[in-house]
């Protein structure tokens, strides 16, 4: 027996602020799924199960908040539950509400992912000291910066491709009236003037830290055939590594290629930048657009940057990446990865608005986490697949 | 031979605290900043039950919740607990009671403290009434409740302006972390000045510090080997940013250093040398600390320093990128 052929029927997000005081975790959650819900036509009682997602508890210092949120996700009576794959986690969400609906266990899946980053601080919480061993751990910059040295180094990229996508992703980001950061006249020459933190990464090279939360709403084929503009799915994969190990490859990780190769076979695709209209990538720093460009097989290793540089990955260019732009111009760190999914969903349904791609009809969504360990991607497509 | 995992294994103690800004929405808000003001608010649901705290959202209709009720300060115990031990953060220092407290007039208890001095003076069915504290912020510690001797106590005067919208929440976890065998093996190595790594068998590949399980192959890593203390800067960043609870005050090079016989290369830090000449391929050397001031820590190597031979090739250290 096959898989049920399933669909999103349902994308809301949160406007993603540096702090959203105005509301709390549970209502974060509820302002992006009412909105998914309302872009499904749909009500919470009509709904299956819900999956939830969310990145360390020590965020937000609730432990399993999903025990608390039952009641306001209204998840009282249905299944609920809770993913967690650090900051791949909003992509493992949506793909396990995927893979309850595409196994036939339920019909109609709500999926939501948050982050509400105000309520502390993820580089503290990122670099709480472990005794015996050296104090130099200084969060996700501090972790990414010197495999970021390395992929300069090993591609001979030149010094400026991460403020090419830096300034790239915050102009796109002027385009989606959801984004954190809108901030006008960003150019390769003001984001290079910005700060060095964690050398070779500057601030303007740096995702914001966001409050914010993204929904989605999966439906079986029946329902989804009734839509008016369902995102099939036509591929889910999610892959792991550890964090550290002999001669691990943490530029272009082994779990990101394996991922992507079982990836485009499910999706039936053998050439990534001719079939893949838009892309949304998870780049939480600017550089890791050409790293995973090259880890997803978009570029050869080593000619992601050519493709950067070329403007390739401009809105108009042949494989446009991160048009709603990005986890650099929105962080809600759990909610993220299913921003990424969610983004693609809207490119193939025609509803990304100003940040729209001409004539979508296949989409990547993309998520990583941990220390490059977890990976998780969709491939979304305006037609139903052929099998 | 059996041996206790406290012969083999190092421990430390570790606090993780912070105190977290909480956003409490909307109704979780009228909550609180009814305390503050000496008033308990309720909500009425949809299907009729006036509950205390309101819920966010009423949990038939889904709606955020919009009918708010002043409720009694008054009400009965309907289940309870003794605390017999009180730990920090508790309402009270001394013995005291959790109970089920339903207020007058509403369908659903609340969870609080009961001031009584011993558990002969509560049980079920016993009347209790709000006693407000002086100082009130809008938070759960506003009030506790006392039996209810008939007589109000005088209200507090209103103690804030304008909504409560956020309250902090200070956590405070206290744990012990416990090294692994292996990695215990090399902190003890670092007290008497060896680097001891350890070999898998069957990668053959060379972990600093060893660990418990090969990450490829899921075996221990056994075989003890004794490294040197020089090695090559693999990759590294320059930390400009500063942090709440950083240990090193920036700018510091974070490097990984590949030790000479290693498969694996080692955080660390890198000084005597300017930043701007520090570089992939350096060769290096630790610098330890004066003996007397060792322990069972890396950081018995205070920094590692350019040895001043040349640098490696990049050929003999790129597959550890
Ligand atoms: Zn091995």
């Amino acid at each position: 027996m096959g898989k049920t052929p399933a669909a999103v029927i349902g994308v809301g997000q949160t406007h993603h602020r540096a702090k959203r005081e105005d509301v709390s975790m549970a209502g974060l959650c509820r302002e992006a799924m009412d909105r998914a819900l309302e872009d499904a036509g749909m009500t919470l009682d009509e709904i299956d199960a819900i999956v939830v997602g969310k990145a360390p508890d020590l965020f937000e210092g609730v432990m399993m908040p999903e025990l608390y949120l039952a009641e306001a996700l209204g998840a009282v009576g249905k299944p609920l539950l809770r993913v967690h794959t650090a900051g791949s986690v909003g992509g493992s969400t949506a793909i396990v509400a995927a893979s309850l609906v595409q196994s036939g266990v339920h019909k109609k899946v709500l999926t939501v992912a948050f982050e509400k980053q105000s309520e502390s601080n993820a580089m503290w919480a990122l670099s709480v000291p472990v005794p015996f061993v050296m104090p130099v751990h200084a969060g996700a910059g501090g972790y990414f910066a010197p495999h970021v040295r390395s992929y300069i180094r090993r591609s001979g990229a030149p010094g400026h491709i991460g403020a090419i996508v830096a300034a790239k992703d915050r102009t796109n980001a002027l385009k989606n009236p959801y984004a954190h950061l809108h901030n006008e006249g960003t150019t390769v020459e003001s984001v290079l003037a910005s700060q060095m933190l964690w050398d070779p990464i500057r601030y303007d090279e740096t995702c914001p830290s966001s409050d914010g939360a993204c929904a989605l709403v999966i439906a079986a084929d029946d329902i989804a055939a009734v839509s008016p503009n369902p995102a099939w799915i036509h591929g889910t994969v999610m892959r792991s590594e550890p964090t550290t190990a002999a001669e691990r490859d943490q530029v272009n990780p082994q779990a990101g290629r394996d991922a992507a190769a079982a990836l485009w076979k499910q999706a039936g695709i053998t050439s990534p930048i001719d079939e893949i209209d838009a892309a949304e990538i998870y780049v939480p720093f600017s550089w890791f657009e050409p790293m995973w460009l090259e880890n997803l097989g978009f570029a050869e290793e080593g000619a992601g940057w050519k493709l950067t540089e070329a403007g390739e990955t401009a809105m108009t260019g042949r494989i446009p990446v991160n048009c709603s732009g990005g986890v650099l111009s929105s962080n809600p760190i759990g909610a993220s990865g299913m921003l990424r999914f969610g983004e693609a969903a809207l490119q193939v349904r025609g509803a990304a608005g100003e940040h729209q791609v001409d004539g979508a009809r296949k989409a990547l969504g993309h998520a990583y986490g941990g220390g490059s360990q977890f990976f998780a991607m969709w491939v979304v497509g305006a037609d139903k697949p052929a099998n | 031979m059996r041996r206790h995992p406290q012969d083999r294994t190092l421990s430390a103690p570790v606090t993780v605290s912070f105190d977290y800004t909480r956003s409490v929405g909307p109704v979780l808000g009228r909550f609180l900043t009814g305390l503050r003001d000496g008033q308990f608010v309720g909500a009425r649901l949809s299907d009729g039950r006036v509950v205390v705290p309101p819920p966010e959202f009423d949990p038939v209709t889904h709606r955020a919740t919009a009918d708010f009720v002043d409720v009694a300060e008054t009400g009965t115990v309907t289940s309870w607990t003794w605390v017999s031990e009180p730990v920090a953060g508790q309402p009270f220092d001394r013995p005291f009671a959790f109970a089920l407290v339903t207020l007058d007039g509403t369908d659903a208890p609340l969870l609080h403290a009961v001031d009584v001095a011993s558990p002969d003076e509560i049980s079920t069915g016993l009347k209790v009434r709000a006693r407000w504290a002086t100082e009130r912020t809008g938070a759960i510690t506003d009030v506790v409740f006392v039996p209810d001797t008939g007589t109000a106590a005088p209200a507090a005067p209103v103690a804030g302006e304008g909504e409560v919208t956020g309250i902090v929440t200070p956590v405070s976890l206290d744990y012990t972390y416990a090294a692994s065998p292996e990695e215990s093996a090399f902190f003890r190595g670092l007290a008497e000045g060896r680097l001891v790594a350890q070999r898998c068998p069957q990668c053959r590949k060379v972990y600093v510090p060893p660990r418990p399980a090969c990450p490829v192959d899921g075996v221990p890593t056994v075989e003890e080997i004794e490294l040197s203390d020089t090695g090559t800067v693999t990759t590294f960043c320059i930390v400009n940013v500063p942090f709440l609870g950083q240990k090193i005050t920036p700018p510091y090079v974070s490097a990984y250093i590949l030790l000479d016989g290693a498969d694996i290369a080692l955080q660390h830090l890198i000084l005597d040398i300017p930043v701007e000449e520090i570089r992939m391929g350096l060769r290096v050397k630790a610098v330890w600390k004066p003996r007397e001031e060792w322990g069972t820590t890396i950081e018995n190597i205070s920094h590692f320093a350019p040895t001043g031979d040349a640098d490696a090739d990049y050929d003999t250290y790129k597959h550890h990128l």
